[in-house]
């Protein structure tokens, strides 16, 4: 009897257990679909569609960069491994199909046949009414058009229905390249006006939710924190028609799962895996994976020089030289960056950044610039570093540590949530730090501008002052803007010199970007906002 | 019955009260400023500044707390900057998905830890009694994360038999019109098959994970509860009697073992709903956990308190609904608040 009941039991159990699971098995109209239909798998997705908004955060550029057109774009050059590299210096059409540069001003031809995805034609009103929008609305965008000194809505002009003209405020080499970035897409503005507010008056809140644009793709579907789905726009006229017809974009927060995905075939394409699986997927061939360097990118270790011991010239190259440079490179990295440091010695300063210092791990040295400046035994302190990024920042922070120690140097390490790290920044008080700056446009004096310039920016996080760099940035500035070749190189080399010398900041390597795709996948192409841009993607 | 049921509501409104301000300080206390981070990564001062406005985060506290009280009387929980959806709607989608998700999970663990617990109990020191010790103790030892990624790697990366760990359906699926927000249910109701076997097919693992890891206080109290029975006289007078075991286990013994076991499966079902943050990360599953979680790595204020309002509501819910099944049980209990 009691055999029997056990028998039952244990049988319901099993029953209980057991439950379908079924492969799928594609219907002949679903495998049609999926050849049509890239699907991404990344761990984060937009919280905005529109660049313009607040807060809108970087997956928010991808979607932009694809559903909204510029006035201009970039040309595709080869780059590293042959890979398809956008062309600081070539410009092209986009929305334009005429650009005429003049001393002053920058005249716009429009096309004729481009088209909003509501079918209304895109008009040099609009355009003027989307520039005036993003130096006004404030954050983002209007910073970034002022770095190409584009301020005021004055400098936008409507010469006629099809003609735009942009005024100069004064002459900068960067203002062409900025109406390039992201942030000057143009805005259906009838649209975007009827669904405005008194207290909204750019209508940030319908664009928040829809892209009112006339680009390649619009957006069907989105689901925050889940999925973005994107159609292509079949009448798109700024460019070949994309051959991609759907984009299906699914956050995946797990990156083991994102590269099951990939490797079981289930997804076509991701980026921010971790650099082992990177290093792993590339060894084993069964994708693609792409890796290339951030253009205008550094991770750095920062030393707040208003404070001891840092304030010390010495302190600070002793710690360029106790940097575990090629540990970090092997070990965090896996060899997926370009090292920053070891040039030989004989070789001259180029006109170029980034460019390597001539540091390498040397302790001896370390130890007697550390005694010499009156540290033989060492000091403590913090190093810290935005927890955000912690797989490359916490293994990079162990290891200086341990070198650090050697000094007799004690260092604690200080993990500062995301949402904290840019306060943190701000308050300029952390006295050692890790991070990673990249700039948009690709110029050195961009980056030595917002990084190592006396006015004492956001990214100046060493609070660097030297009457000596300001005046090497600004004539750099002014050299580039009137075309003074030669006094231009000698400024660039200047600066990078003098940041070498006085290293309140220690480069340790050009980070690259890493996208895994499958084999099938072609037309990927590196931006300088490191986002995808569907409209070159195929899948064969 | 009803006035019970309304005089135990009207008890929760000051623990809800307190949930209300507590939450509102604990958000305001948490490191990181939310200005600094929605600024981007490019802002400068006067731009964080700018952001701190449009926010409304210049406001003295009390005005911040006033104006809090007051849309959430008018029903408006807020609206998310990390996603920039109303709180109240992202709630009412991703509801469903949890509570789908936890149920199932719940039952799946029923189903085996009821069962599993009454055996063991009525062979003690068998080999089932051992079977359940061991698989119950390594159930709950293993974090949820980590069986739920080992599942993944066994049974859809090496095997291949479940569908990729991808939400709720197949990416090439569409949803079913929202009827309950119960997908096994919405397809049902609208027919579409395959779309259930879908939706099935992905609940699977995530659902399984979370039963192993709440086997082990389930199986566990039904052993103890039905061994205290199974030793009482009056189970000793119905063998004596010549009841047959069946009868005398099923019958008599285990709906008198149940009680403890009811508090333990609401006990079970709240920390189900946080176990469901880590599953759901593991199964990119569109649930409020997860929502939570991503809000609160952004100091993104308004979700976060409405995860914490909502979870509050649901357990005075969960507690009322445990009171009334005791009554049900065991008609001794009487309902008295």
């Amino acid at each position: 009897m009691k055999r029997r009941d056990f028998l039952k039991s244990v049988s319901g159990i099993a029953a209980g257990a057991l439950a379908p699971t079924a492969p799928a098995i594609w219907s002949p109209a679903k495998a049609d679909a999926r050849s049509e239909t890239l699907l991404i798998v990344s761990e984060g997705g937009p919280n905005n569609l529109d660049i313009h908004g607040v807060g809108t955060n970087v997956p928010g550029y991808e979607v932009s960069w694809n559903c909204y057109d510029r006035l201009i774009s970039h040309e595709m050059k080869s780059g590293p491994g042959g890979v398809p590299y956008y062309d600081r210096d070539k410009f092209k059409p986009e929305l334009a199909e005429d650009i005429s540069v003049g001393d002053m001003s920058v005249t716009f031809r429009l096309r004729k046949d481009a088209k909003f995805h509501d079918g209304t034609p895109v008009t040099a009103k609009d355009v003027k009414w989307s520039l005036d929008r993003a130096v006004s609305v404030g954050g983002f965008p209007t910073f970034q058009m002022s770095a190409g000194s584009l301020t005021k809505p004055e400098q936008f002009v409507v010469v006629d229905d099809a003609t735009v003209r942009v005024d100069f405020l004064k002459k900068d080499r960067l203002t062409v390249p900025d109406l390039a970035v992201i942030v000057p897409c143009v805005v259906n503005s009838e649209l975007v006006k009827k669904n405005a507010s008194e207290k909204d008056p750019w209508g940030l809140e319908f664009t928040k939710q829809q892209t009112a644009g006339s680009g390649a793709y619009k957006v069907t579907k989105w689901t925050a924190g889940t999925e973005v789905v994107m159609e292509r726009n079949d009448a798109w006229a700024c460019g070949p028609m994309p051959k991609i017809r759907r984009v299906i974009w699914r956050m995946v927060p797990q990156a083991g799962n994102r590269r099951a995905l990939l490797e079981r075939g289930d997804a076509d394409i991701s980026y921010e895996l971790p650099f082992k699986d990177f290093q792993e997927m590339k060894a084993n061939g069964k994708l693609n994976v792409v890796s290339l360097p951030f253009s205008n990118g550094i991770q750095y270790i920062g030393m707040n020089v208003t404070k001891p011991p840092f304030d010390n010239l010495k302190v600070r190259q002793a710690m360029a030289y106790a940097m575990p440079y090629q540990k970090i490179m092997d070990a965090v990295l896996f060899g997926l960056a370009n090292p920053m440091f070891g040039a030989p010695k004989d070789r001259p300063t180029d006109v170029a950044w980034p460019q390597p210092t001539k540091y390498v791990t040397d302790m001896e040295k370390a130890k007697a610039l550390l005694a010499e400046a009156g540290y033989a035994n060492g000091f403590e302190t913090t190093i810290s570093f935005d927890l955000n990024f912690a797989g490359v920042n916490e293994p990079l922070c162990v290891l200086v540590q341990e070198s650090l120690a050697q000094l007799g140097i004690k260092t604690t390490i200080n993990k500062v949530p995301g949402a904290n790290w840019r306060t943190e920044l701000n308050k300029k008080e952390m006295p050692l730090f890790t991070n990673v700056f990249s700039g948009w446009l690709d110029y050195p004096e961009y980056f030595f501008y917002w990084c190592y310039h006396g006015n004492n920016s956001v990214f100046n996080t060493m609070s660097y002052k030297s009457p000596e760099m300001d005046k090497l940035i600004d004539g750099a500035r002014t050299a580039a803007a009137t075309g003074d070749t030669a006094a231009y190189d000698a400024d660039v080399k200047g600066f990078v010199d003098l940041a070498f010398a006085d290293i309140p900041r220690i480069p340790l390597y050009q980070p690259f970007v890493n996208v895994a795709m499958q084999k099938n996948v072609t037309g990927y192409e590196y931006w300088f906002h490191r986002r995808l841009d569907y409209r070159a993607m195929a899948k064969g | 019955m009803l006035a019970l049921i309304g005089k135990r509501l009207l008890f929760a409104i000051p623990s809800l009260i307190g949930v209300v301000i507590v939450t509102f300080l604990l958000t305001r206390a948490l490191p990181g400023d939310p200005a600094a981070y929605f600024a981007g990564p490019a802002a400068t001062k006067e731009a964080v500044e700018q952001i701190r406005k449009k926010l409304g985060f210049d406001k003295p506290l009390i005005e911040q707390f006033f104006h809090y009280t007051n849309d959430l009387a008018h029903g408006d929980f807020g609206t998310s900057l990390t996603t920039g959806q109303p709180v109240a709607v992202e709630l009412r989608s991703r509801l469903p998905a949890s509570a789908e998700l936890t149920l199932l999970g719940l039952v799946v663990s029923i189903v085996i830890a009821i069962p599993l617990g009454v055996l063991a109990a009525t062979r003690p020191g068998s080999w089932i009694d051992h079977l359940c010790r061991v698989t119950t103790t390594a159930g709950v030892s293993l974090p949820v994360f980590f069986t739920g990624l080992v599942l993944v790697y066994v049974f859809y990366f090496r095997l291949g038999w479940s569908p990729a760990p991808l939400g709720r359906l197949d990416v090439f699926y569409t949803a079913p019109p929202t009827v309950t927000g119960f997908y096994l249910i919405d397809t049902l109701i609208a027919r579409d098959f395959e779309a259930f076997r879908s939706a099935l097919s992905q609940l699977i693992l995530p659902a399984v994970t979370l039963a192993i890891f709440s086997l082990a206080p389930i199986a566990r109290m039904t052993r103890a509860s039905m061994l205290a029975v199974l030793a009482s006289d009056f189970v000793r007078t119905a063998r004596a009697s010549g009841l047959s075991p069946g009868k005398v286990i099923v019958t008599y013994a285990f709906r008198n073992a149940m009680l403890p076991v009811i508090t333990t499966l609401s006990m079970v079902f709240s920390f189900l709903l946080g176990a469901n943050v880590l599953v759901e990360k593991v199964f990119a599953w569109p649930g409020i956990g997860s929502y939570a979680v991503e809000a609160l790595i952004a100091s993104d204020f308004a979700p976060v308190q409405g995860f914490v309002l909502t979870m509050a509501v649901m357990y005075v819910l969960l507690n009322l609904l445990i009171d009334i099944l005791y009554g049900v049980i065991d008609p001794r209990v009487r309902l008295e608040g």
